[in-house]
């Protein structure tokens, strides 16, 4: 079993959570914090070399590194591990960001040790996620990386914190609620009549019993289900409270890393294992998802606490990873794994920015702020960076994301698809609205409370953070076809082919 | 006769042995010796469980006639059940050597013992009037437990309405045994198996009752709308006596409840008892989430929580196969631990500060981390939040549900599902108590008894061991496929 390499995914958090609880005092647990997101980022990086490695060398397998280890022998539930590029995508994303989310809260206060404690194990449950092509283990770790959310925005977050985070909480459970029925709906039809069920993607993709009833039945359900962390409208609502009230960290983890759960599970269980269901339903979801992107954009430019704008923008870019994958073609979900990878980098920058301009202003509201280019150079900077990337400018990653999209939602020749691509596209251009307006107001333009004047620049810990950031999003901008390459193998084959699609 | 049949009755006579011993212990030791009674009766009841396991499991065996049965699956259920009273026991040495407990201490052993053995009998009767025999001493003396507190009002009101809604459903559920007897023509369960599935069609006589039969042990596993003497019974009735009758009696009952379903009237399965079960369990379900919202008082709120908690059990009937019995059992187990955590940290409190209702366990972390630790676990359990066993039961027991297959189930799934968000509601509102609230604990800190921090860690051990260590499930599911 641990021969495998996937399973450290796993075993890494698992030894941090164990080293943690024995920590005393802060710097051991910055050193375990570090050290440990230091080897999981190590590792998914190695994953990548390999995988490009064995790519290369021509194997054509769906997943490299597949291990399949016997749990509930019984249920043939198995702890089923193996990637692919998009996995791959996630696991590079999830570990940088759990990186720069350390040294983010550097001086987190107070319970430092129930903080890191609980961020853990969300990441935990994130890479357990990402690892997994068993249903139910990735079911499980799913919920995992929901609950510490509970505790974290309750003890550390700010403002309205326990009706955000009770929200949350009910909103994403209630979500995998609906996931939880249609999984085991999908393992009861995972195999023809006779032969053992399985709760493996591969081999239910493989099998492709589920017959188009149960389909349209079990498709909603499983697309609702993880529709709602992917913060699909109408049940997107406990996001900007969620992302508004949690401390920096969790907020960049949870739109960074945890909304992509969503996204990616409904590429891997809605989409993968019911395509058929997909193509006739995808109207249905589509127009929902159009108006995530939209109304996402049009809240943002209301909204004058800087949390919430970049919340709501998270709903509406968000949105537009589902409104991709729904399209069911080669360029879109391209552009769809774009953009989770895009949208995760840049918007964890903007939630650490905004937790670091917090951590010295003490108020959100950009109303009661101004000038800050003059004040703290370095932060002001990195804001403008990011929101550049938000609204897509090129050579940064939010361009390539969106254009790859919208090229892709227009190759479908349809009005309905068409009108829907076009009301989407829009929603770049009210992003612009809602940065630039926060750029103007907040960075330049005179002081607005002298007592600013005093504040200082970034700590170094602070600019290990957001350059690491800033690489990355610059990284996705300017090579974009390395990470295509990683990606594309995963949506060249079977599924399309069942569509009757390119 | 042969009185070798009386060896098929191993645990049966265990505990009796260990009753007598105890009771022997209570009545001939000097009042020197007294104090460490709790101690013996534990101990001897660790040896004992210890016993059961370690001795041989029976295949399947008949005695006396074929009224009474044992076999692989019924020594586990028991097995199971024993480790949840050694639980219970270790958890209340402290409560019975306080010092208005103390001077009848023994009672409470005695009684406890006695009331297992009816519910052995009752899981393993299988004629009519062995579980009728069962049932009754399960019941009655249940009712001197909770009234153990007799200087409390509260405990006397609970007796009372304990024992008369004892003795009230004893009485349905026998009205139901005399139609089945008049229209069968015998007690015995496989003779009644029989003419029902010979008879063919469904007798309207046969459906009454059968409504009878479930109202009557409804009543036992406070199904709603029987469970209206539960929240003042689990609140008036001392800690230690609550936690016993929220998971043993309630898991022996839901056992039985079982064997009795689908034994006895498993050919009229779907013309019968499905319907009922299936509104049974949706109203239990809903009903107990949404009265425990509202309770301030922890024991009433653990009390609602256990209505729910009995309806999700029901759902391991539902399936009427192997999977849902061995889901069944599984949940019994994971419940027994879960919850017993739960009143674990219950009864400390009470013991160390007096204090039962949720507003003064307001910022506990702050003074007693770990006992809110404890308690944020069970809590994450019962609410089914992995990686803790309350996850892996609620899983299991919904996917043997679906097993059965109809879009009916579904439906009754998607229902059930929804309301285990209602209760990660009231569940989260004890975390929220003790984790996020920033006002100053009433609760001073304290250290709780030894007996009291063991029987925290056996619990606590359970549930992070229970789910993730497979090999519990998959015996299960193993010995309850054999059959």
């Amino acid at each position: 079993m641990f021969s495998n390499i996937l399973i450290y995914f796993v075993v890494i958090p698992v030894v941090m959570l164990g080293a943690l609880a024995l920590c005393r005092g802060m710097k051991a647990i910055r050193a375990v914090a570090v050290t440990g997101s230091l080897a999981l980022l190590g590792l998914s990086i190695w994953v990548l070399c390999d995988y490009l490695e064995m790519r290369a060398a021509g194997n054509n397998a769906p997943m490299l590194f597949t291990g399949s280890w016997s749990w509930f022998a019984p249920l043939n539930i198995n702890l089923a591990v193996g990637v692919d590029g998009i996995s791959i995508a996630m696991l590079i994303l999830s570990s940088v960001i759990l990186l720069t989310g350390s040294f983010a809260s550097w001086k987190i206060n107070p319970l430092p040790k129930e903080f890191f404690l609980w961020l853990v194990l969300l990441s935990t449950g994130v890479f357990g996620f990402f690892i997994s092509i068993d249903l139910f283990t990735m079911f499980m770790f799913y919920e995992v990386a929901l609950i510490p959310m509970y505790l974290l925005i309750g003890v550390w977050g700010s403002g309205n914190k326990n009706y955000s985070a009770m929200k949350l909480t009910l909103m994403l459970m209630g979500g995998s609620a609906f996931l939880m029925l249609g999984l085991i709906g999908i393992y009861y039809h995972s195999a023809p009549e006779g032969t053992p069920l399985t709760w493996n993607i591969l081999e239910i993709a493989q099998n492709s019993s589920i017959d188009m009833g149960w389909q349209y039945f079990l498709f909603p359900m499983t697309f609702v289900g993880f529709g709602v962390l992917g913060a699909m409208f109408p049940f997107h609502t406990w996001s900007p409270d969620g992302h508004a009230s949690a401390p920096t960290a969790v907020s960049m983890l949870h739109a960074g890393v945890l909304m992509k759960l969503g996204g990616y599970g409904c590429f891997r269980v809605a989409i993968y294992l019911m395509p058929e269901a997909a193509a006739e339903l995808a109207w249905i979801f589509l127009i929902l998802t159009g108006i995530s992107v939209v109304y996402g954009a049009f809240s943002a430019c209301v909204q004058t606490d800087l949390k919430y704008i970049n919340a709501y923008s998270s709903v509406s870019h968000c949105g537009l990873v589902l409104f991709a994958i729904l399209m069911l073609n080669t360029t879109a979900m391209t552009g769809a794994v774009m953009q989770m990878l895009s949208h995760g980098l840049m918007t964890a920058l903007f939630f650490a920015l905004i937790g670091m301009i917090y951590g010295r202003t003490h108020t959100r509201d950009i109303t009661k702020m101004g000038g800050l280019m003059q004040i703290m150079p370095y932060l002001a900077v990195c804001y403008v960076i990011a929101g550049m990337a938000s609204l897509g400018l090129p050579g940064l990653s939010g361009f390539v994301a969106e254009m790859t999209i919208f090229v892709g939602s227009f190759e479908h020749a349809d009005m309905f698809h068409r009108v829907f691509t076009i009301v989407a596209c829009c929603s770049i251009v009210i992003t612009a609205v809602y940065i630039l307006r926060v750029v103007g107001k907040l960075l330049f333009g005179p002081v607005y409370d002298e007592h600013h004047r005093t504040l200082t620049d970034a700590e170094w810990w602070e600019r290990t953070s957001t350059i690491a950031l800033i690489v990355c999003v610059a990284a996705i901008g300017c090579f974009p076809n390395f990470f295509v390459d990683l990606i594309k193998f995963t949506f060249s084959p079977d599924i399309f082919a069942v569509l009757g699609m390119k | 006769m042969d009185y070798s049949q009386f060896l098929a009755m191993k645990q049966e006579i265990g505990v009796l042995v260990v009753f007598l011993l105890v009771f022997l212990y209570d009545t001939f030791m000097p009042r020197k010796g007294q104090a460490v009674l709790p101690l013996v009766a534990t101990v001897l009841f660790a040896c004992f469980t210890a016993f059961c396991f370690v001795t041989p499991w029976p295949d399947s065996i008949d005695a006396f006639a074929g009224m009474y049965a044992s076999s692989t699956v019924i020594v586990a259920i028991k097995n199971i059940l024993n480790v949840g009273v050694l639980i219970v026991l270790i958890q209340s040495i402290k409560w019975a050597n306080s010092e208005t407990t103390a001077i009848r201490r023994g009672e409470f052993y005695e009684l406890l013992l006695v009331t297992l053995f009816g519910m052995y009998l009752m899981i393993s009767a299988r004629h009519f009037l062995l579980f009728v025999i069962g049932l009754e001493t399960a019941s009655l003396p249940l009712a001197a437990m909770v009234a153990f507190d007799k200087h409390r009002h509260e405990s006397r009101e609970a007796a009372i309405k304990y024992i008369l809604t004892a003795i009230f459903s004893s009485a349905i559920f026998m009205m139901g045994l005399s139609f089945v007897y008049g229209l069968t023509g015998s007690l015995y369960f496989t003779n009644i198996a029989m003419a029902i599935a010979a008879g063919g069609t469904v007798s309207s006589l046969l459906v009454l009752a059968l409504a009878f039969v479930i109202s009557g042990i409804g009543f036992k596993l406070s199904l709603v709308p029987f469970h209206l003497w539960t929240a003042d019974v689990y609140q008036g009735a001392p800690t230690s006596v609550t936690s016993y009758l929220s998971v043993i009696s309630k898991g022996a009952a839901a056992f039985a409840f079982m064997v009795i379903l689908t034994q006895v009237f498993g050919a009229v399965y779907s013309q019968a008892w499905e319907w009922m079960l299936y509104a049974l369990i949706i109203l239990t379900i809903t009903v107990g989430n949404l009265f425990a919202i509202r309770q301030k008082n922890l024991k009433r709120f653990l009390a609602f929580s256990s209505v729910s908690q009995a309806g999700y059990i029901m759902l391991g009937i539902m399936a009427d196969n192997a999977v849902g019995a061995a889901a069944l059992m599984f949940y019994i187990l994971v419940y027994i631990f879960s919850n017993l955590a739960a009143f674990g940290v219950v009864q400390a409190v009470e013991n160390a500060s007096g204090k039962v209702d949720m507003d003064s366990y307001k910022g506990l972390y702050k003074t007693n981390p770990r006992l809110s630790f404890a308690m944020m676990l069970a809590m994450f359990s019962l609410a089914g939040i992995p990686p803790f066993a309350g996850f892996f039961s609620k899983f299991f027991i919904f996917t043997s549900a679906i097993s059965q297959g109809s879009i009916a189930i579904y439906v009754l799934v998607l229902i059930a599902l929804i309301n285990t968000i209602v209760s990660l509601y009231y569940y989260l509102l004890v975390v929220k108590a003790m984790f996020i609230s920033d006002d100053d604990c009433v609760i001073p800190t304290f250290r709780s008894a030894g007996s009291e921090r063991l029987g925290l860690w056996i619990t606590v051990a359970g549930i992070v061991g229970l789910g993730i260590v497979s090999c519990f499930y998959n015996y299960l599911l193993d010995i309850t496929s054999i059959i």
